[in-house]
This record gives structure tokens, sequence and C-alpha cells, in this order.
């Protein structure tokens, strides 16, 4: 896909996650917008997928063979729902049926409704890089030269088990993992510096024995750029970690520069307001 | 009374080791993780035989359950292993999410559980762990009574596609389940006909109702004694038809009261066939310092207590 096509599903996919989250006046929207861009150049193009004859991708909850991606901060299931049914995991369609009951698109990623895309529960946070390094593992012991790749919040970072996990990882040489941590320097209770200071996160990993890069998450071509030079570094002894700078609420002006919009899910004006700025490229569900 | 002998007493914890040593040799997907407590876990033999399909993982437990979950993608077995009190209390939330909720084919496989820990005193001595786990949705709950029914369990859960809790511990206790005998999750071992009373036993306490039913017998008492080694799924029918012929029932586990096996089975008889019940068990206590002997008499953990509540639970039937 070229840089305007990943852009022009960006803008799709923002769309949806608008259009969720006030279908059912829950939800996310903040994380999702500002990790759209990523989500989309990892689906639509840097990560390796199982697909069939058509070209169609299908889900395998191994992920034998091909690139797999964890979601530890669960709250943004929209973004991940909206790409992943846009990447053909699943009917568009259903991504009405976000958070209502009986739907297998829950507020927080979930297995037990056995949704293509998903492998393990996230939304408790700090766990999803542990699952990830178990996942990476498994594709050593299987000797499978595949990635696995791993998104986490900055806020986050905060949970004593992210820490665990980063210990873990450089000291079994899993450097076939590429975690990628979402710098938007916010959470619930405001911007994380004043809430818990994660101080310089570049250099922590760092010094746990990661390869750290660095990019603005919102920039399509630096963002293709990036997880390029971060495939080149795998497999040289150390895993990858990206620090990424985004805008929560990215796409959305009034739902920029603040945190306000971490988990509130906009009112007819506003999603009105949000979509004018927004797009529709590939059809609205 | 049935007589049941032992040639030798042996921990539960090496009826693991055991069992683990046989998969490595015999499962080539099993796959071994430990939080810094190898040689407590017995898994020296393992790893000596399968350096490749271990891994240490620090003591770093809550990471140690997610690296698990995630190995399970790739079909792996694994094994994660520490102290009960660490492999369920400290890690309950990441069991819940990446384990149970995401119905993940872990066998978490725990060490010292209960009071017999001894000396580290209570901050090591999980006696809740039963209750937290078999709350879990889905999870499957295995507490064996000996080094054989250790080792066999240990074997059965491999070849069982679901998370799975598996309890045992480090002192040693008779060894008298047949080496050969199969391991049935879900289905409790019928070790001695009675008429009197039913007593449902758990863990170490299945020798000390043994021992409890010798007693019985000598006072005239005719005990049925059911080893429930898993107490989830509990084997409701075995439960049920014992009283509706004994008509009465102790329970006994090292295990808080609250939440253990004497809680599941007063929910099967208040359920279906609601029976005079006494429970041997911890109650709503910690434990402490002390040899493991010391603190299974304080602690009314003993054949004595059995027969106590035995011949107390016969007299409500009146």
């Amino acid at each position: 896909m070229t840089t305007n096509e990943l852009t022009k599903a960006a803008s799709q996919v923002r769309r949806d996650i608008v259009r969720m989250v006030h279908g059912v006046a829950s939800g996310h929207p903040g994380g999702s917008l500002g990790c759209t861009d990523l989500l989309v150049s990892l689906y639509f193009q840097a990560m390796e997928l199982k697909t069939d004859d058509q070209d169609s991708v299908v889900f395998d909850m191994s992920g034998t063979g091909e690139d797999m991606f964890f979601l530890s901060n669960g709250h943004i299931s929209p973004v991940l729902y909206s790409v992943l049914a846009r990447r053909g995991y699943f009917p568009v369609s259903e991504l009405a049926t976000f958070r209502k009951l009986d739907s297998r698109l829950q507020g927080h990623p979930a297995t037990a409704e056995h949704l293509p895309g998903v492998r393990i529960a996230s939304g408790s946070l700090g766990q999803g890089l542990s699952a990830a390094a178990g996942a990476a593992y498994g594709k050593k012991i299987r000797k499978d030269s595949h990635l696995v790749y791993c998104l986490m919040g900055d806020g986050e970072q905060q949970e004593g088990q992210i820490w665990e996990a980063a210990a873990f990882i450089p000291h079994r040489k899993l450097d076939n993992l590429i975690a990628i941590i979402d710098f938007n320097g916010q959470q619930i209770d405001g911007p994380t510096d004043v809430v818990l200071n994660n101080r310089d996160l570049g250099a922590k990993y760092e010094a746990f024995g990661w390869t750290v890069l660095h990019m603005d998450g919102n920039k399509v071509d630096e963002v293709l750029a990036t997880l390029k030079a971060a495939k080149q570094a795998s497999g040289q002894g150390s895993p990858i970690c990206i620090i990424m700078k985004t805008e929560m609420g990215q796409g959305v002006d009034f739902m920029m520069h603040t945190h306000k919009w971490h988990g509130t899910a906009p009112n007819n004006e506003q999603l009105t307001a949000a979509l004018a700025q927004l797009e529709e490229t590939l059809g609205d569900y | 009374m049935k007589t049941y002998t032992f040639t030798e007493k042996k921990d539960t914890r090496s009826g693991f080791g055991a069992g683990m040593a046989e998969l490595g040799r015999s499962n080539p997907d099993v796959v071994a993780l430990c939080a810094d407590l190898v040689a407590s876990l017995k898994l020296d033999t393992f790893i000596k035989e399968n350096p490749d399909r271990f891994i240490q993982c620090g003591i770093a437990e809550a990471n140690m359950i997610g690296v698990a979950a995630g190995l399970t993608l790739s079909g792996l077995i694994p094994f994660a292993t520490t102290f009960a009190n660490f492999g369920s209390s400290r890690v309950y939330d990441q069991i819940r999410q990446a384990v149970a909720y995401s119905n993940k084919n872990v066998k978490i496989c725990v060490s010292h559980a209960g009071l017999t820990l001894g000396e580290d005193g209570a901050t090591h001595q999980v006696l809740e762990d039963i209750g937290m786990m078999k709350s879990l949705p889905g999870m499957t709950v295995i507490n064996p009574c000996d080094f054989n029914q250790t080792k066999a369990a240990t074997i059965a859960i491999a070849d069982y596609e679901g998370p799975v809790y598996l309890r045992f511990g480090r002192p040693v206790v008779p060894n008298f389940t047949p080496a050969d005998q199969p391991f049935e999750i879900g289905k409790a071992v019928h070790l001695n006909e009675g008429a009197d009373v039913s007593i449902f036993a758990t863990g170490h306490l299945v020798w000390q109702a043994l021992e409890a039913g010798k007693i019985l017998a000598e006072q005239g008492v005719d005990a049925e004694i059911i080893n429930i080694h898993t107490i989830k799924p509990l084997d409701k029918e075995a439960i049920l038809k014992s009283v509706y012929k004994t008509g009465c029932a102790v329970t006994a586990e090292e295990h808080q009261m609250n939440g253990g096996l004497g809680d599941s089975v007063a929910q099967v008889l208040a359920l279906n066939h609601p029976a005079p019940l006494e429970m041997v068990a911890v109650n709503d206590s910690f434990g402490e310092s002390g040899t493991p002997d010391q603190l299974m008499e304080k602690y009314g953990l003993t054949a004595a207590s059995i027969v106590a509540k035995a011949l107390a639970v016969i007299q409500r039937k009146k």
C-alpha cells in the first residue's frame, strides 16, 4: 500500500472509532485515535500475515508462520477492532456491535467470544508484554523466524509486571520481539508526568538491554520507516523497543492536547463535528 | 476397615518432579517454567534432560504466568511452577485474565501449599488458594494425596486441554496409592466402604482420614472414605451416592474452611440432599512458624480431629 492509501485507511479507521464509541456511549477514543496510524501501518503494510489464495487474511490462533500482534493496553480496543475488520478478519458491519450484549467485540479484547485476530485477553494493564514474550519464546522453540509485536501505553509503564517482562525479554535474548510504547503523555487522571513520572523510558529500556528507537507515531512515513528499521534490527540478540510519540485524540481537533477524551464518548453534536474532520474513504459500516 | 499399607514416606513435590521427568521424555511439547525455586519443585531431572525446554523466569511470578500463556499459542504445554502462595494469590489477576479468561492451556503447579510448609510461617503458608482457584471459571483444581498420585496427576494434566491448578507440598507422607493407579481428573477415589459416615478428604489429609477410619472402626463406626483429589470439577455423583447411604459427612483438608473442599461439598449437599456436615479445616486463621506436625496438631488437621467430627456429625443425624 502507498502512504496515501494508508493515510486514507487511517481516516476511515478514525471514523469507525468515534462512531463505535458514540454508538454505545462508552469506550476509549483518545488513545485509539493516537495509535491509528501505527495499527494501520502494521496490519496493512509491516506485518507478514497469513493469507489464503485470494489474498484474504486467515486467522490462526497459533500464529505459526506469521507475525503476531499483542495489544497490552486493551482499552484502545476500538482501533484494534476497526483495523482487524478493515483488514478482513471479520465483517466490518460487526463494528456496530461494539460493547453491546452478545457481541464478540467486548469492551476490552477477549478470546472467549472467539473474535478472529485476538489471541489473549487484555485490559487489566501490564500483562501484554509477558504474553508477547511467551509467544516470542514459542517461536524460538518452534524455529519460526517471524516477529512478535506488542503495543503498550505509557501510563501502563507504571505497572510492575512490565518491568519483570522488560528484564526477562533481553535476558532470554528474545530478539524477535518488537515492543512499542504509545508515548502520548496522558492517562486517566492527567498528564503521566504528574500522575507518576516514568522519567526517561528510552534510557530505562536501554539499561534493561533493549535496542531503543524513537518515532512520531502520527506520521505514517516515519512509522513505516521505523518499523522497517526495527525489523532490520531484529535477530541480532536484543529485543527492540520503539518509543512512539503520539497525540491522544489525533485527527479530531477538540479531542487533542488533553486527557479528557481518554475514556469519554462524544455526544451527537460532537460526533458530527468529529466526522466532519475525518474523510470517509472506505465506506462507513 | 480396609487395610492400607505403605512402604515409605515421600513428599508429594517429589511426585511432581518424577512426573515432570517422565513427561520430559514422553511429551516434546511440555515446557517447564520456574520462578527461582528449581530445587524446591524437584525439577532437576527435567532440566538436566531437557535444558532447552526449561525457562528460568527469576523472582517474577506475574511475568512467568503471562509468558506461560503466550507459550501455549504455539502448541506448547507450559508447566509454570513456584510455591503455592506465589502461584496463586500473588498472581491472581494474571491467572484470571491471561490464563482462565483467555482459556489458555497453562498448568500452574505449586508446591509448599498449606500449613505443612512449616517454619517459614504464614507469609508462605497459603491456605486460601483452592478457594481462589476454584472460583475462576474454567479452572481445574487438583490436590493429590501422596507421591504416586501426584506423579500420576502431573502426567495426566499434560493430556488435558485447559488451565489447571495442581497443588502439592513439602513434607513426607505415606505413599500408599498404587503406582499403576490411573489418574482420572474429576473422578474421586473410593478408599473404604462404610455405612455410618462419609469422610471426604483431599491432599495430605487423605492419609489422616484412613487413620481416622481405623480408630472409628475400633469404636464400632463404619466410615466410608473417599479421596477427593480434584476439587473442581467436583465428583458430585460420588459425594451424593455416598451421603445417600451414610446420611452425613465430614470433609478434611489443609486449607481454609472458607472456600475449600468443605465449601464445595456443602454446596452439593445443600442443593441436592441436605445432610449434616462437619469440616476439618483451618478456621479463618493464618498459620504460623512451627514444625509441620506441630502445626497440623495445633490447627486440628489430624486423624483425631476427623474422628471427633465424625462422631459429632453422626449424632446430628438423630
